[in-house]
C-alpha cells in the first residue's frame, strides 16, 4: 500500500530531481548546508535562495509540501530569533523597559532565521524526492569506505531502512489500537497529567506486543531467505551515476563556489 | 435503537496527494433488533463505515443519526454513544492489555463510570456469555488460545451492555471451529438479548446463515441494501466486485445446470435440504 512508503513525506512525482541518484542528493544537500554556513552577506543568501528556488521548481513538488516541514520548527525559529534579537550585546538601536535590540542582534537574528529555514527546506527537498529506501541505499554506498575501519555500514543501513519501514506501520497500529480502546470508552483527552499518562497503558502494552511480534516475524522471514549480513550481498538495483548526476554535481559545485565568492568576498 | 446514515461521505487525507474517498454518499437506515450483514471486498470501506457509527470517525459530509439524534451535535455525549453502540474491531485480541482476563473485561464498563460492583457483575456476565470458564478469569489474557482470546475481547465490549453490537470481520484468522463458535455466539446474543447486530464480513457464508438483510459495499459506495435472497440473486454483479455467493447457492446452480428442476433461490443449507427433499419426493 502506498501509505507504507510515504514516511519522511515522500512526494511521488517524476521529475529530474526525483530521478537523481540518492548519493547526488545527499552530497548536494550536504554542500548546500555548508554553503549556508560559509555565506556572510545578504548577497550570498540571495545566491542560495536562487539555487533553492531553481531546485524546487525542477522537483515539481508543490511549495506547500516544502513549507510543511517549516511548521515543525516554527517554535525553534521564533526562539532563536528572539534570543539573538534581544540578548546580543551591542549598541542599542531600540529600547523599551528592560529590552533592547542592537544592530548586531538584528543581523544575527535574520542570518539565523534564513539559515534555519533554508536548511529545513533544503533537506525536505531531499526527503520529498527520495524514497526512504533509496536514501538508506545511498547512505550505505556513500559510507561504505568506512567498512575498512570496521564500521558495520551495511548493518546500520539495514537497521535504518527497517526502522523507517516500521514507523508508518506502527503509526497505523497505534491509530487502530487507540480507536479500539476508545470504542471501549477510553478517554485520552481529559483529566490531569497522571490520569492521561495512565490512559496510555492500554495503548502502549498492545503496541509493544505487536512491535515484538512483527520484529520476530520479520527476523524469521529474513532468515528463511538466508539473510546473513552484508558480505557478498548484491543489489537488485545497484546505484549507478548517470549523465544527469554529473551535471548535478557540476551545479552543486558551481553553487558552492558562487556562495563562497559572492557571500564572503564581495 | 435505530441508526440512520444520511448522504455520508468520508475522505481520508483529504488535502494531500494520498486522498482516498473511502465512503461515497452512503445512505441507509438500520432498525432496532435487526441482524444486518455488511459485505464488500478488502478496501471497499466497511471498516470506515462502521467506525462512523460510534463516532470514532467524523464524516466529511452528511449526517448520522442514532436514535433520532445527530451524533455530531455538541451536546451529544460520545461516551454514552460508545456505551450504546459496541464496536468489536478486527483482530480484537490485539487490544488486550491487562494482567488478567477479568480485569481486561472490566476496562470498558469502568470507563463508563459505573460502580465497582456493577463493573464486576457485568464483566462476570459477559465472560459467561461468551463461554469462558471461571478457571481462565484470573489468567493472563495472553495465555489463552486464539479463539478464547477473541471471545474474551468480545466480552470486553459486551460488558458495556451495548444495544447495538458491531463486529468487524470477527471470524478473520480463526479455524472452522473458532469461526463456528463466534458466529453461534453472535446469533445467540441477537436472539436472547435482542441486540441489534451488524456483522462485517467478506465471507458470504458467514452472513447468509445469520443475517436478515445485507448491505453490499463496493469502492466506497453502497450498491445493494436488501434481503439475503434478493442480494444473492445478483450473482454476476457480485462476482464482478470480487465477491461470491454462498457455497450452497453455487451448489444449487450446479444442480440446476445439470437439468434438475430445483430453485436456485437458496442461501442456507437448511433451505437447500428442504428444496432437494421436495424435488426428490416428486
Ligand atoms: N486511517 C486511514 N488513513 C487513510 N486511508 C485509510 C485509513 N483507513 C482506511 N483507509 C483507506 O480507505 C479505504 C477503505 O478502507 P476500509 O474501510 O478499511 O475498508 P475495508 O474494511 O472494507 O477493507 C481503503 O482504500 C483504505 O486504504
Ligand atoms: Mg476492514
Amino acid at each position: 500500500m502506498i501509505r507504507d512508503i510515504t514516511l519522511g513525506q515522500y512526494y511521488h512525482a517524476d521529475s529530474v530531481i526525483h530521478r537523481l541518484d540518492p548519493r547526488t542528493k545527499l552530497v548536494g544537500t550536504f554542500f548546500f548546508i555548508i554553503a549556508l554556513f560559509l555565506v556572510k552577506n545578504p548577497l550570498g543568501y540571495a545566491v542560495a535562495a536562487i539555487y533553492l528556488a531553481l531546485v524546487i521548481k525542477l522537483s515539481t513538488v508543490p511549495l506547500r509540501f516544502m513549507l510543511r516541514g517549516m511548521k515543525a520548527i516554527v517554535f525553534l525559529l521564533l526562539l532563536t530569533v528572539g534570543f539573538n534579537l534581544f540578548l546580543t550585546p551591542g549598541e542599542p538601536i531600540w529600547e523599551w523597559w528592560k529590552l533592547s535590540i542592537s544592530a548586531e542582534g538584528v543581523r544575527i537574528a535574520y542570518t539565523m532565521a534564513i539559515r534555519l529555514s533554508f536548511l529545513v527546506i533544503g533537506s525536505s527537498i531531499m526527503t520529498l524526492t527520495t524514497t526512504p529506501n533509496n536514501l538508506t541505499d545511498g547512505l550505505e554506498k556513500l559510507l561504505s569506505p568506512l567498512k575498512k575501519i570496521r564500521i558495520p555500514v551495511h548493518e546500520i543501513a539495514m537497521m535504518m531502512s527497517i526502522a523507517l519501514r516500521f514507523i508508518p506501520i506502527l503509526l497505523e497500529e497505534t491509530d487502530k489500537i487507540m480507536k479500539a480502546q476508545m470504542a471501549r470508552g477510553a478517554d485520552f483527552e481529559s483529566g490531569n497529567i497522571i490520569k492521561r499518562t495512565k490512559a496510555l497503558v492500554p495503548i502502549l502494552v498492545p503496541l509493544f506486543i505487536s512491535a515484538f511480534r512483527r520484529a520476530n516475524d520479520l527476523a524469521m522471514a529474513m532468515e528463511a531467505r538466508c539473510y546473513k549480513g552484508g558480505d557478498g550481498r548484491t543489489k537488485m538495483k545497484p546505484l549507478k551515476y548517470a549523465a544527469r548526476d554529473r551535471l548535478a554535481y557540476l551545479a552543486i559545485f558551481a553553487m558552492l563556489a558562487a556562495c563562497i565568492i559572492v557571500g564572503r568576498m564581495i | 435503537m435505530s441508526i440512520i446514515f444520511n448522504h455520508v461521505s468520508k475522505s481520508y487525507d483529504a488535502d494531500t496527494q494520498l486522498k482516498t474517498d473511502a465512503l461515497k454518499d452512503v445512505s441507509f437506515k438500520i432498525d432496532d433488533g435487526e441482524f444486518v450483514g455488511l459485505i464488500g471486498h478488502t478496501g471497499s470501506g466497511k471498516s470506515t463505515l462502521v467506525q462512523h457509527m460510534n463516532g470514532l470517525l467524523k464524516p466529511t459530509s452528511g449526517e448520522i443519526y442514532v436514535d433520532g439524534k445527530d451524533i455530531a451535535d455538541k451536546e451529544y455525549s460520545l461516551k454514552d454513544l460508545r456505551g450504546k453502540v459496541g464496536l468489536v474491531f478486527q483482530y480484537p485480541e490485539h487490544q488486550l492489555f491487562e494482567t488478567t482476563v477479568f480485569e481486561d473485561v472490566c476496562y470498558g464498563p469502568k470507563n463508563l463510570g459505573l460502580e465497582k460492583k456493577e463493573v464486576e457483575l457485568r464483566a462476570y456476565e459477559a465472560l459467561k456469555q461468551v463461554g469462558i470458564e471461571d478457571d481462565y478469569f484470573y489468567q493472563s489474557p495472553f495465555d489463552l488460545s486464539g479463539g478464547q482470546k477473541r471471545r474474551a475481547a468480545i466480552a470486553g465490549v459486551l460488558a458495556m451492555k451495548p444495544e447495538v453490537l458491531i463486529l468487524d470481520e470477527p471470524t478473520a484468522g480463526l479455524d472452522p471451529k473458532g469461526r463456528e463458535e463466534i458466529l453461534e455466539l453472535v446469533s445467540r446474543l441477537h436472539r436472547e438479548n435482542n441486540i441489534t447486530v451488524i456483522l462485517v464480513s467478506h465471507s458470504m457464508d458467514d452472513v447468509a446463515d445469520y443475517a436478515d438483510r445485507i448491505l453490499v459495499m463496493d469502492h466506497g459506495k453502497l450498491v445493494y441494501d436488501d434481503t439475503v435472497h434478493e442480494v444473492f440473486k445478483h450473482v454476476k454483479e457480485l462476482e464482478e466486485m470480487g465477491l461470491a455467493i454462498p457455497q450452497v447457492t453455487y451448489m444449487m446452480y450446479d444442480i440446476a445446470a445439470k437439468g434438475v428442476d430445483v430453485s436456485t433461490d437458496i442461501t442456507t443449507i437448511d433451505e437447500a435440504v428442504e428444496e432437494i427433499m421436495k424435488v426428490w419426493s416428486k
